[in-house]
């Protein structure tokens, strides 16, 4: 079994099988990384960079472990906004960074649909590490490892994912994600963040949170970016908090057994309290270990579709 | 000099001939359509040279099997210069133009100068009189530098040329100004051409909004922030009884509207649409391909369907192009960066045939809304075929098949979603009253 693209990007573009494989394989890397020794030389002498248009710190330090401990090198580049605007294109950096010997390009950039247009302007494998608000599906695919770790299936497990959903990327990869592999998706959040034709996608909409939230099995909240406030999506934070924020009294809805997932960073009293992200009930830290695994999943199985 | 074109099925919509007939020219005017007498010796669709015993030359062309059509008049157009002749020049455009079918092209403020003057507007005459090889018609900018702050020098650039003003694609938001400006353009009788757009509601939308550009991760524009400006402009026509026409309409709720406005009949009401919304849907931006990027944006099936219905009851009465050049480099990156447009002259005729091949529209139909109508609208006699008008004509073939290459484009922008479409109409001459264009 391997990969057909030798890109990632996004769970849109993968079947069933494709994300099965790379939850198996992740699953034998995060045996790796319990070890003592916790580097393996499987991608020795490849070259691994981190194109990144956006500040980024879990999720680039995330990557660049994962290349490490595969003993690829790794570079990182940032580009800054004034670096852009001095006028070099997109394509004219990756391509300058595939001439310099890359195998894996690893790319953010705050524009939906780059990862695609370098997938097609590029031999180097390209990884979507976030595109605007399009996808981000390493992150969906350490969501669905870390679910999977926990229930054993996913198929058949009600998933109930809180927030801002029109402009999470980390939403649009699980609910794909999610339904591929047979969950049954819930979106909750005001309608100015979860458009009424997003049910479109297979999913059940929620404005109440209290009802959302009823005998779920997953609760997954998302980032509420401060930006939105006051722009018409919500008038103030305190007044979202006491709608859609994830209190101990809200959670008490969901199954016993819920597990409470946010894929960081947090803003705690915004859309989450700290008593629920603290609590036994989060897999918040686990996710972020997890997320190691599953990168290296990434990595590996790629570099089997290009060789 | 006399061509006489022989043979060929002549539609003409202005004097309701549809027949097969020959039709002379001389000195660059249409001298007459007469019935077709018989054979002619000859290739298809190729001039055949002889002096006659006057030392006169005389030219013919076998028409046989093809349509001679009035040289079509395209009401919008961008031809970027000046300031923009990386994208296109009057030159480039202009041939792209003879290529497409099109022998009057009126062309858009959104030049660098904007043509907000009639200094702008002399330079554009001027530039088309010794480079272009069709006739150019500029528009001239609503407000000063199209900055929808004040009224440009609509009065002088009427002087100088102009024949209708639009601020193209930056609405006048102001609806004080925008009434302003219908009502002074009542002195020349010339129409304000307005692309519709609520910009507030639009916020930065780089596609159709719905399910798919959620999928896509792309911004979306809904259909209202058009519709809201459509029954804007109307109700400021029905105001001021200045003449308002409609560019581009794209969505099923603007045919609506423009509809029961002409049914009321308390103004006067144009619009027109392009083949991009009649031809493909949303579902063109795909793996988002900038090509299919173009303000407003490719619509749902629903509304292209409407906007057929529109152009089959009348109330959509103008096809033009759009035709808005971008350059490789511009289109070759994110799409949220990319430049809107599609470079559409050289496929006009042959997406808009398939509206007569679907049994929409009649060929006199379409030759109507893609010449006698604009030339009507923006004041100029052409679009006909009568005796004294000027020769512009084209020879369309049609029945086969062709696949749209824009490497063979001569426009400079190969910005197009239709490549590889497979069409069958194509201009195969284009005759102006100084020249006559030939191809294959």
């Amino acid at each position: 079994m391997s990969l057909k693209s030798k890109d990632l990007v996004g769970i849109k573009e993968l079947e069933a099988a494709d994300i099965d494989l790379i939850l198996e394989t992740a699953s034998g890397f995060k045996d790796v990384l319990g070890r003592d020794i916790k580097k393996v030389p499987a991608l020795r002498g490849k070259t691994t960079v981190n194109l990144f248009y956006e500040p980024s710190t879990r999720t680039r330090t995330s990557f660049e472990l994962a290349a490490k401990r595969l003993s690829t090198d790794v570079i990182n580049i940032s580009v800054s906004t004034s670096s852009v605007v001095k006028g070099e294109s997109l394509r004219d950096t990756a391509l300058t960074i595939q001439a310099l010997g890359a195998d894996f390009i690893i790319v953010r950039h705050s524009c939906s649909g780059v990862a695609h247009f370098l997938s097609r302007n590029l031999d180097a494998s390209v990884i979507n590490a976030g595109d605007g608000t399009n996808e981000h599906p390493t992150q969906a695919l350490l969501d669905l490892f870390t679910i999977m770790e926990k229930k054993h299936t996913i198929t058949g497990l009600d998933v109930a994912i809180v927030g801002d959903i029109l402009h999470s990327r980390v939403a649009k990869s699980n609910i794909y994600g999610l339904r591929k592999l047979g969950a049954n998706v819930r979106l909750i959040g005001p309608p100015t963040l979860v458009p009424e034709f997003m049910r479109e996608l297979g999913v059940e909409i929620y404005t109440d949170m209290d009802k959302g939230l009823k005998d779920v099995d997953i609760v997954m909240m998302l980032r509420i970016q401060m930006e939105r406030q006051g722009k018409g999506f919500f008038p103030t934070t305190v007044e979202y908090y006491k709608n859609w924020g994830l209190t101990s009294e809200r959670l008490a809805r969901a199954k016993e057994n819920a597990l409470v997932m946010h894929p960081g960073p947090m803003n705690r009293g915004v859309e989450i309290s700290s008593d629920v992200a603290d609590g036994l009930r989060s897999v918040i830290l686990e996710q972020v270990t997890n997320g190691l695994a599953v990168r290296m999943a990434v990595l590996y199985l790629l570099a089997g579709v290009k060789a | 000099m006399k061509i006489t074109i022989r043979n060929g099925r002549v539609i003409d919509p202005s004097q309701g001939i549809d027949c097969i007939c020959d039709v002379v020219i001389e000195h660059g005017t249409i001298k007459e359509v007469q019935k077709s007498k018989g054979e002619v010796q000859g290739e298809k669709g190729k001039t055949k040279s002889r002096t006659n015993e006057r030392h006169k030359e005389e030219k013919e062309i076998d028409a046989s099997g093809m349509l001679v059509v009035p040289g079509l008049v395209d009401m919008h157009v961008h031809l970027r210069e000046p300031g923009f002749e990386y994208k296109e020049t009057i030159k480039t455009g202009t041939e792209a133009a003879v290529r497409g079918g099109v022998t009057s092209v009126c062309c858009m403020p959104n030049t660098s100068p904007v043509n907000d003057n009639s200094s702008v507007t002399e330079f554009i005459l001027r530039k088309a009189a010794h480079e272009g090889a069709c006739r150019v018609y500029p528009i001239g900018a609503i407000t000063k530098g199209q900055k929808g702050e004040e009224l440009a020098e609509m009065a002088m650039m009427y002087e100088a040329g102009c024949v209708a003003f639009s601020d193209d694609g930056r609405p006048v938001t102001d609806s004080l100004l925008m009434r302003r400006a219908l009502e002074y353009s009542k002195v020349f009788n010339l129409p304000v051409i307005s692309h519709c757009e609520d910009l507030t509601l639009s916020a930065g939308g780089v596609m159709n909004e719905g399910v798919l550009a959620v999928t896509l991760g792309l911004k979306g524009i809904p259909a209202q922030a058009e519709e809201i400006m459509v029954a804007r402009d109307i109700a400021l026509a029905e105001l001021t009884g200045g003449r308002i026409h409609i560019a581009h309409v794209s969505t099923e709720g603007s045919v609506g509207l423009i509809r029961a406005a002409k049914k009321r009949g308390l103004a006067a009401i144009t619009a027109e649409t392009c083949p991009h919304y009649f031809s493909i849907t949303e579902e063109a931006v795909g793996n988002y391909n900038t090509f299919a990027k173009v303000n407003p944006p490719l619509r749902a099936k629903r509304d292209v369907e409407a906007v057929k219905g529109g152009l089959q009851d009348g109330t959509i009465d103008v096809i033009a192009t759009d035709h808005a050049p971008h350059h490789r480099d511009e289109k070759l990156g994110e799409f949220d960066a990319a430049p809107s447009g599609i470079s559409g002259l050289e496929t006009l005729i042959g997406l808009s045939m398939k509206l007569v091949d679907e049994g929409l529209l009649t060929i006199s139909e379409l030759i109507r809304k893609t010449a006698l109508n604009p030339s009507l609208i923006v004041g100029l006699k052409r679009g006909t075929l009568k005796p004294g008008a000027d020769a512009d004509i084209v020879v369309i073939r049609t029945g086969e098949e062709y696949k749209v290459d824009p490497a063979l484009f001569i426009s400079k922008g190969k910005n197009t979603p239709f490549e590889d479409v497979t069409l069958h109409a194509k201009p195969v001459v284009t005759i102006t009253p100084v020249r006559i264009y030939e191809w294959e």
